[in-house]
């Protein structure tokens, strides 16, 4: 199960080492790290993707209240909330083919920042769903992606 | 005032009361020490700063009081970490100060620098690196808060060369308030009732105590609450003192080298009423046939301890006193009478003995013979290995605090130095270091340090001639095969080693020699070392085999 983690934090050198370090100790690969200042700017915000099974995780989510700069950890796993994922990237085209990338792309409400002949650069902002269906879209139709650049999630409870 | 930051340090520990830095100087903290050379905050020179780490931790597991190590960057700091990591792994107060280069070399590669806070991330309660002056005495203020607030552990603070020169106005902040670290907790009404209500419907219930009663002073409510409610106590290595060992209730410790009956009767037990303790893997055996009737309570203030190994059916999080205090006015006892039988039962099969003929001289005995010795008034510190199980078992523990000794880590070389750090905190007690002739070897250049400080410390080196417990290990599933456990006798010569320093040595080598030795050390003022020459081959029995149930023992029959 994948679990989406909000950690709030003390906006301090050494946080992220000691967060990180609770999940590597573990052997835990995390899937995505965010981090970014808060309404506060004392306060950060971390929100941590991270697969594992639930016991593993009630474990992780008290060590990571153990850490002295943590101030709250919230999983949004069974809570209502909205989460987003900005992702950048370039598919390659050739003339032919250009033109239906582009209605594909278009479709999902993604932007297109840049257009050559052989190369298109696109961005979008969605659920990671969205995210995943553009890219089955345009793999099925037989088009590869050059580069890819995602920021991991972000999460917010409703 | 303003202060030379140098100054801020030591006039923080003043305030903090510190009655003692042990430690070990070198480059980066030359001004601590120049400040030190005329201040009357008293420091103790060790003779290895890993010593230093274990002698604070000794003074703040005999005084329930914060222990303070002070070394120098690069070695000196990363000489400290076995002594936190075991401080970390029994949750002992200990504030651990380390000089660091200068903050504009920090991470070139300079002269003796290390990484230290991120080297001892994973093994600290919390640590820091001080960046600017004016934060050095909030920072000290808050080290000492983290380190013996909620569940105890060391915290370390890493001191940059320049900040020790730099000044700052020098206020110590009177009150401390942390928005990310609330270590206090209510335990909640509903959870209590529940749990008193399952004590009353018990019929087979057990208490299993652990350090987290002697941490929070919780001995008196313990033994209120077990009398009150007619529950038989076992406790952890670490619970050792929290429930006197003479009471018929006691049960003595369990686990891997427990006392059988502790452990069949935990496997047993409709009820487990932990406290303070963690469910150590070297306490449940195998955790799928742990106490498979049991319903389990778990008092324990640290939420992450809470069915951490096995599942709780009662967890409440708060300070064992406070919840014991509050269980004390409402529990009613239930009826163990059948239980209580059945126990003296088990107690009479399952007898904690050893095999006691002949001349030759039995580790057990010797222990034995300091328990009669100092009649359980004395603080016992160990090393690590058959001697700590066999200062466990045959020594009879009846207050909290006086018996010192590394159970988490499990580390070889703590006795000795965590012993000169007890003496230190209690100096009219009777201290004996009980000790094993491998592990006394790691830290024994302390002779120096107690010799010169008039320590009149004990260490009686239980002298098998080999890595007791590894070669025991080999012995039974390593087809006697002893793979480097074997020293060669007589080296070193303890006695000649004990005199160059200016100890006292006593060899014993006869049975009927072992008492009047151990009086002998105890009225010598000066430090002494006991080498009782012992059998070789004795084991430390029962045993449980790793990844067994904990009721299937070797040895532990009658």
């Amino acid at each position: 199960m994948k679990h989406i983690i909000s950690v709030l934090v003390e906006n301090k050198f050494g946080v992220l080492a000691r967060v990180a370090g609770l999940f590597s100790a573990r052997g835990f690969n995390i899937n995505s790290l965010t981090v970014g200042e808060t309404e506060d700017p004392s306060v950060s915000r971390m929100t941590i993707v991270v697969k594992g099974d639930d016991k593993i995780l009630d474990q992780v989510k008290k060590q990571l209240n153990k850490l002295i700069d943590v101030i709250r950890v919230k999983d949004y796993l069974r809570k209502e909330h909205i989460d987003k994922e900005l992702v950048i990237f370039k598919v390659n085209v050739n003339k032919k083919a250009k033109a239906k990338a582009i209605t594909l792309i278009r479709k999902s409400a993604a932007n297109i920042v840049k257009s050559t002949a052989d190369i298109i650069a696109v961005e979008m902002v969605g659920s990671q769903d969205d995210i995943d269906k553009l890219f089955y879209a345009l793999k099925d139709n037989g088009y590869k992606i050059k580069e890819m650049v995602r920021s991991g999630r972000i999460a917010m409870e409703l | 005032m303003r202060l030379k930051g140098a100054n801020i340090l030591v006039e923080s520990l003043k305030k903090e009361n510190v009655g003692i830095v042990f430690g070990y100087p070198g480059g980066v903290v030359l001004p601590i020490f120049d400040v030190l050379y005329d201040s009357n905050l008293r420091f103790m020179l060790t003779r290895h700063e890993q010593a230093a780490a274990h002698a604070a931790d000794g003074y703040a597991r005999a005084t329930g009081k914060v222990g303070v190590c002070l070394a120098t960057s690069g070695p000196g700091a990363t000489n400290l970490v076995t002594g936190i990591a075991t401080a970390y792994m029994d949750s002992v107060p200990i504030v651990a100060l380390t000089g660091q280069v200068k903050t504009n070399l920090i991470g070139s590669d300079a002269f003796q620098e290390a990484d230290i806070t991120g080297i001892t991330r994973p093994i600290t309660k919390h640590n820091y690196l001080v960046k600017d002056i004016n934060d050095l005495a909030p920072i000290i203020k808050e080290a000492f808060y983290v380190a013996s607030s909620g569940r105890p552990g060391p915290v370390l603070v890493d001191l940059p060369a320049d900040l020790m020169f730099a000044e700052a106005e020098f206020h110590y902040p009177e009150k401390i308030s942390m928005r990310s670290y609330k270590p206090v907790c209510v335990s909640c009404q509903g959870r209590l009732k529940k749990a008193a209500r399952a004590i009353c419907d018990s019929r087979r219930p057990i208490i299993y105590a652990g350090g987290g009663v002697i941490i929070s002073g919780a001995e008196n409510e313990l033994f209120e609450f077990a009398r009150k409610t007619s529950i038989p106590v076992t406790t952890t290595l670490l619970g050792l003192g929290c429930f006197p060992e003479t009471d018929p209730l006691s049960l003595k410790m369990l686990g891997m080298h427990g006392s059988a009956y502790a452990n069949h009767a935990i496997m047993e037990s409709d009820l487990i009423i932990a406290v303070g303790s963690r469910f150590d893997d070297r306490v449940t055996g195998k955790l799928d046939e742990f106490a498979p009737k049991a319903k389990i309570i778990h008092i324990d203030i640290d939420p992450s301890s809470v069915s951490k190994n096995v599942h709780v059916h009662i967890p409440i999080v708060g300070d064992a006193k406070e919840v014991l205090k509050s269980l004390n006015k409402i529990v009613k006892s239930p009826d163990t009478s059948k239980w209580i039988d059945r126990i003296s039962q088990l107690k009479k099969r399952y007898p904690l003995k050893y095999d006691e003929s002949g001349d030759v001289i039995r580790p057990q005995y010797v222990v034995e013979q300091i328990y009669e010795a100092t009649k359980g008034d004395a603080i016992i510190t160990t090393e690590v290995g058959q001697n700590q199980m066999w200062a466990a078992q045959f020594y009879k523990y009846l207050k909290p605090r006086s018996f010192l000794s590394s159970g988490g880590l499990g580390t070889m070389g703590y006795g000795f130095p965590a012993a000169i750090g007890a003496q230190v905190a209690c100096p009219g007690k009777t201290v004996f270091d009980i000790a094993g002739d491998g592990s006394i070897q790691m830290n024994i250049q302390e002779l120096a340090t107690a010799v010169i400080n008039k320590l009149p410390i004990n260490i009686a080196i239980l002298n098998n001639c080999c890595l007791g417990m590894v070669r025991q290990w080999q012995e039974l599933f390593y087809k006697k095969r002893y793979s480097h456990t074997c020293f060669q006798p007589g080296c070193p010569d303890f006695i000649k080693l004990a005199e160059a320093y200016g100890a006292v040595g006593i060899r014993v080598t006869k049975k009927e020699d072992v008492a009047p030795a151990i009086r002998r050390a105890i009225d010598t003022k000066n430090t002494v070392v006991l080498d009782f020459i012992v059998r070789n081959e004795e084991n430390v029995f029962p045993m449980v085999p790793s990844g067994e149930a904990i009721n299937r023992m070797i040895g532990g029959m009658a």
